[in-house]
Formats: structure tokens, sequence, C-alpha cells
């Protein structure tokens, strides 16, 4: 009887805390490095955000200090590098998605019958990543310098004014970062659409959907999960790009994205408090969009 | 025209001539088919007799190689699946994940512009009793309930034509014997025609008014259930179509009315009216329950077929029968069908039996049995093993 009681004993006080040693053990390395490489540098970038100029000082010379005007400063002053980042990275966005779109639909149910090709198509979308991306962007600049083949040609047929350039133009930029992160789109549109039961899209034609509705109301739902990550794997690391538009690659100084104006202040104006200020204020507007983009589409279940 | 307005009743489904090749194989074989309005139309077959490519080619889901489909007397075999007046009951349901099962039901409503879709909705869902789990999501339902909403999603529509690809399939035994007697019911309130596609034997004459059985891309024969059940006229619709014990022998003598042949030294007689051939070497053949067992030899004349003596080499019981397998010599095996009267089997394994049916049972079939098809319907354990007995 009293053994009974002791285990009924023991088992309560046992279940609340299931956490074993073991399991502790394991999440330490991801901890340590969460508060190592993320947690400390966050903390450190949001004081180096509101820091004051050392009375005095060299140019890069800063004390701590409550200084919010910081913010209200880079706001005022890098406004249009903020709308102009969000801008091109919505833009790109897109453009990657409606490119992306139709070659994930062809590798992941088009080519669902011969693995072969659809392993091949999918080697392509992925090759581009054995080089550099900087290389590559570099030689896009190439490809679409004024007295490149294409540049010229297109200024022969009249399609392009004769004093017309490419590189260095908001198209180039927005081109570069579509171009660049396509992959990113592709890979998440693939997994979902591969999975896409083609039984769905039979049942909506035999209920008199005709292949365009059928796409809009059955394809694309179901799809959606590949088509959030898709968009989200593109849209923040292009926002915050800072290759693109940067004029040694496509960009021009008219086409600075705030990346570009963060790496300016840290590296060339030595300004850390701005840069600071300008990295939060990135971080805190993607977060806002993507948190209001994930909420409309209501998918939290299919994250 | 009629895909903007519901269908007034059923309409004829008519096949002419079609043929259905996918690339190493021939699907379906100059298939010509008559589906009368209103009627309930099973097309049973083995899997891979190509009764499902028949029911896309009717939804349009597959384009046939040759011939013509006409609904209602129109042509529609170029149409698309989506200007078909047919809705389809999919073997998977394929209901619509991301959607609610009032949306699933209303999907083909609005797609049409019918008016008034939800309170249609609503009225398919209350004649398959789901009315009140209308906002769920189709996974959150049982299977029985799935199916009903597929149901309910296609006859909402009033399709002039209602395909059903074995949508019974994934239930249980309980629930596939109600959800058929409930299906029977809906066709007579609402008056479709049904097309209704199955390999269990059992469904298709419990449902349809017509049953056509399909083998390899052909089919063998066609009529009402018990027609086709008590006058098999082949031996693929004879072991197909529940169970047959088949005999194979020259015919001997013949009367104005009766054949007789000789099998093994045993003389069968069967009516001429019930004979597919009547010369040179034919097969008939006599179902299991039309068998009965005698534990000495009888005498019961002419008009009755006697063989015996045999042993019996196995007895399952299955509640209402008892099934044995009767060995005579030279013969083969037999199977009897014995209704429990009495209280469990009345003779075991090892028993010297003779069996007798009437000669008016027993038909004679138009074609012969392969040596290994004596009985390819009947896969259960017991057969398979004592097959496998006789060839060692």
């Amino acid at each position: 009887m009293a053994f009974a009681a002791f285990t009924a004993a023991d088992v309560v006080v046992r279940t609340p805390r299931k956490k074993s040693p073991v399991a502790l053990l394991l999440l330490l390395p991801g901890v340590l490095y969460l508060v190592l490489f993320f947690l400390a540098p966050l903390v450190s970038l949001f004081f180096t955000a509101l820091q004051v100029p050392h009375l005095d000082g060299d140019i890069g010379q800063y004390d701590y200090g409550f200084n919010w005007a910081n913010y209200t400063d880079v706001i005022r002053m890098y406004l249009p590098h903020i709308l102009r980042s969000f801008g091109y990275a919505i833009i790109a966005t897109v453009i990657a998605l409606l490119f992306s779109y139709p070659l994930a639909y062809l590798i992941g149910v088009k080519a669902r019958s011969r693995p072969m090709l659809q392993g091949l198509m999918l080697v392509l979308v992925i090759a581009p990543f054995f080089i550099s991306f900087l290389l590559r962007t570099l030689a896009w600049k190439q490809i679409l310098a004024d007295e490149s083949l294409i540049i010229t040609s297109l200024k022969a047929l009249s399609l392009l004014a004769p004093d017309a350039h490419f590189t260095g133009t908001p198209a180039a930029v927005i081109f570069g970062l579509a171009y660049n992160f396509i992959p990113f789109m592709t890979l998440p549109l693939y997994t979902s659409l591969e999975r896409l039961d083609l039984r769905y899209l039979e049942a909506g034609s035999d209920l008199y959907a005709n292949p365009f509705t059928v796409f809009r109301k059955i394809t694309v739902p179901l799809s959606m999960p590949g088509i959030i990550a898709g968009t989200l794997l593109t849209f923040i690391p292009a926002a915050g790009d800072y290759v693109n538009a940067s004029k040694d690659f496509l960009g021009a100084p008219d086409t600075q994205m705030i990346g570009n104006v963060i790496e300016t202040n840290f590296l060339v104006l030595q300004n850390y408090p701005a840069a600071a200020a300008l990295s939060i204020i990135l971080m805190a507007v993607i977060l806002i969009i993507v948190g209001v983009y994930v909420k409309r589409l209501g998918t939290e279940d299919l994250l | 025209m009629f895909t903007r307005q519901f269908a007034d009743g059923g309409a004829d489904l008519e096949l002419q001539g079609i043929s259905k090749r996918f690339l190493g194989f021939t699907a379906i074989e100059e298939l010509d088919l008559v589906v009368p309005a209103g009627s309930f139309f099973a097309l049973l077959g083995p899997s891979g007799c190509g009764k499902t490519t028949t029911l896309r080619l009717v939804a349009g889901l597959e384009e046939p190689t040759s011939g013509r489909v006409l609904i209602g007397g129109k042509d529609i075999t170029s149409t698309k699946a989506y200007q078909r007046p047919v809705n389809t009951v999919f073997q998977s349901y394929a209901l619509f994940p991301h959607m609610s099962v009032l949306q699933n039901v209303e999907f083909g409503l609005r797609r049409r512009s019918v008016p008034d879709p939800l309170a249609k909705a609503r009225e398919a869902l209350r004649l398959v009793e789901l009315e009140q789990l209308a906002e769920r999501k189709p996974q959150q339902l049982s299977g029985g309930q799935q199916q009903r909403v597929a149901l309910a999603r296609a006859i909402v529509n009033r399709p002039a034509l209602l395909l059903l690809d074995e949508p019974l399939g994934a239930l249980d035994l309980k629930l596939r014997r109600q959800m058929q007697l409930e299906l029977k019911s809906i066709q007579l309130d609402v008056g479709l025609t049904f097309l209704h596609v199955t390999h269990d034997q059992e469904e298709a004459m419990v449902m349809a008014d017509t049953v056509a059985v399909m083998n390899k891309g052909r089919i063998e024969q066609m009529g009402a259930p018990n027609e086709l059940y008590e006058l098999p006229r082949t031996v693929f619709v004879a072991n197909f179509l529940g169970q047959s014990n088949l005999f194979t022998g020259p015919v001997v003598s013949s009367t104005d009315t009766a054949l007789t042949l000789d099998v093994q030294g045993f003389r069968i007689t069967v009516p001429i009216s019930r004979t597919q051939r009547q010369r040179g070497e034919i097969t008939v053949g006599v179902r299991p329950e039309k068998l009965s067992l005698h534990t000495e030899a009888p005498d019961l004349g002419s008009d009755s077929n006697t063989l015996g003596e045999g042993r019996i080499v196995d007895v399952s019981f299955s509640g209402v029968s008892t099934q044995y397998l009767v060995n005579i010599p030279a013969l083969g095996n037999l199977l009897v069908f014995a209704q429990n009267l009495g209280f469990g089997p009345v003779a075991g394994v090892g028993a010297e039996v003779w069996v007798s049916w009437q000669v008016g049972h027993g038909f004679g079939l138009a074609d012969d049995p392969s040596p290994a098809a004596r009985f390819a319907a009947d896969d259960s354990t017991a057969a398979i093993a004592i097959a496998e007995l006789e060839e060692s």
C-alpha cells in the first residue's frame, strides 16, 4: 500500500519535468550558437544604433548613449533608399515567381513520368550555385554592358535608344535580383507541385471548371505552401541585398538599396550608429511585411 | 448549352465502336454499349479489364483512339471533361482538401453559375445526411462520410449521367452494404442514370439493374443480375460472377429438349434451351448452391444428374452456409454450398458422398475453360492449396 503511494507520488513529480539531460545536451550547441552569433550581435546592434558621436573625437569614435534621433536622421536621409529596396525586392519577387512557377510546374508535374528528365532539369536549376554569385553577377554586367552583343543588337533594332544604357538602371538591378534568387523560388515551388495530386485537377475538370479555373481554384491553393516559402526566401534576402544594386555590379549611385547604404555607412563613412539603425529598420520592416503576408494568406498550418 | 442547366432526368449513354490503345497495349477493343436513361448500370470486371478506362472515356478524362461517345443522342467525343453533362464519384473521392465540405459541394454549381448554389449544396448535404458537417474540412471526416460528400458533390449538379468509379472500395464491409442501399435509393429518388464500375460482383448484383461483365477490353455478357448469374454464357462469366462447377466432354446423345455429355464416364444432362453450343465437345456448368450432397448413392431418376462417389476434402463454415469441396476421382474437385438448415456441417472431411442437381439448373457455355481456369474465381487459400497439390 505504502509502496503504491510512493510510486504514484514519484510519477506525479516526474511527469511535469520530462526534459531529460540528454535532450538539453543535444540542444546546447544550437542554443549556444544562437546566443553567440545571433542574440549577442543583435543586442550589440541595438545599442550601437543609439550611440552618440565622441566629443572632439575622430571619425568613427562613438560613445554609448540613448540617441533615438539616429533613427529619425537615417529615415529622413535614406527614405528613398528604404522605399527603393522594398520596391525592387517586391518587383523582383513577383518576376521570379512568374518565371519559376511554370518552370516548377514543368519539372514537378509535367515531367513526373520521366524521372531522368526531372532530375536533369533540377540539376540545371541548381547548377548556377556551383559558381559564386558575385562572378555570375559580374558576368551579367559584361553581357549587358553598353558595347555587348545584346545591347548593340537591341540598339540596331531600335528597341533601345542609341544613347540608352541597361547596366546601372533600376531594371538591371531588378533583373539581377530576380535572376539570383530564382533557384530559391523554384525549389520550394517544385517540392509543392511535385506532391500535387493530379486527381484533384481531374475532379475539378469533372465539376465543370475550365483549365484556367482549375489552375486558379485548385492548383494555386494547393501549391500555396511552396508559393509562400519561395516568395519569402526570395523577398527577404533581396530586400537586404547590396551586391546587385552596387555600382560595381549592375547598379549605379541612384539605384542604391538599403544594403548599399548600410555597407557605405559601416565601411566607408564609419557612421556605425546610422548603419545599425538602418539594419534594425530593415529587419523590422521585413518582419512586419512577412507577418502581414503570412497572416493574409492564412496559412499557419501550411508553413 | 446543356452545361448551363440541370438535366431534367437521366440521359442515354451510348458508346459506339470505342477503342482505346495505350503505348504497348489495348485497354478497350471495339466496345459498343448502350446505357438507357434512368438505369443503374454496372460495369463489372477484374482489375485491368478496361472498365475504369471506359469510365474515364465517358467522363472526358481520356480520349478514345477511335469510336464515338454519345450522351442523350449528342456526340460529345470531342468535348472536354468540363463541358460534359457528366459527374464522377472518384475511387479516391478526390475531395479538395483546401475547401470545406460545403465549398466542395458548391464547386460545380458555382462553375456553371447556377442560381442559389448555397441552398442547393445544403440540400444535397441533407440528402446524404451530412448537413451538420458542412463547415468541416474533408480530412476531418471518416471514410464513409467522405464518400457521401463525394456523392453529394456529384449529384448536386444533377448530371445527365453519374459515373461511380469503385466508390465503395475503401469502406469496410458493413458500411459498404449500407452505402450500397443508400446509393440505390438515391438513384431511385433523383432518377439519374448511374454508370457504376466495380470489381465486386456482389456489389454489382445488389445495386445494378443491368450488369455488363467486362474482360480484356470487351464485354463478355450483359443483362439483369439474375439472368447473368443463372445463365452465364462464357467460362469467364461463370467463374467471375459467382462460382461454378464446370465439366467438359463430348455430346453423346440428344433429345428435343436435352443434351447428354460424357464426362470421364459420367453422364451429365443439360436442357438444350440453356446451352450455347449443341455439338462436339462442350462445357457445361452448375452453380455450387444448386448441388445437393448425399451420404449414400441416391436414386433420383432422369431429371437429375448424379455424380459420385467422392470424398469431402474441405469443409468451410461461413454462417449462413457451409462450403464443401468434394473430390470425385477423374472429375476433380466440386464446390457445394449447403444452407445451414440444421446445426453445423452435415458431413465432415473424408466422408464419402454423392452429389446431385436438377437437370434444369445446368447451363452450357460458349467456350471451353483453359486448363487453369477451373476455379480461377475462387482465390480462397483452400482452393489454391488444392490446385497446387494437383499440379505436383
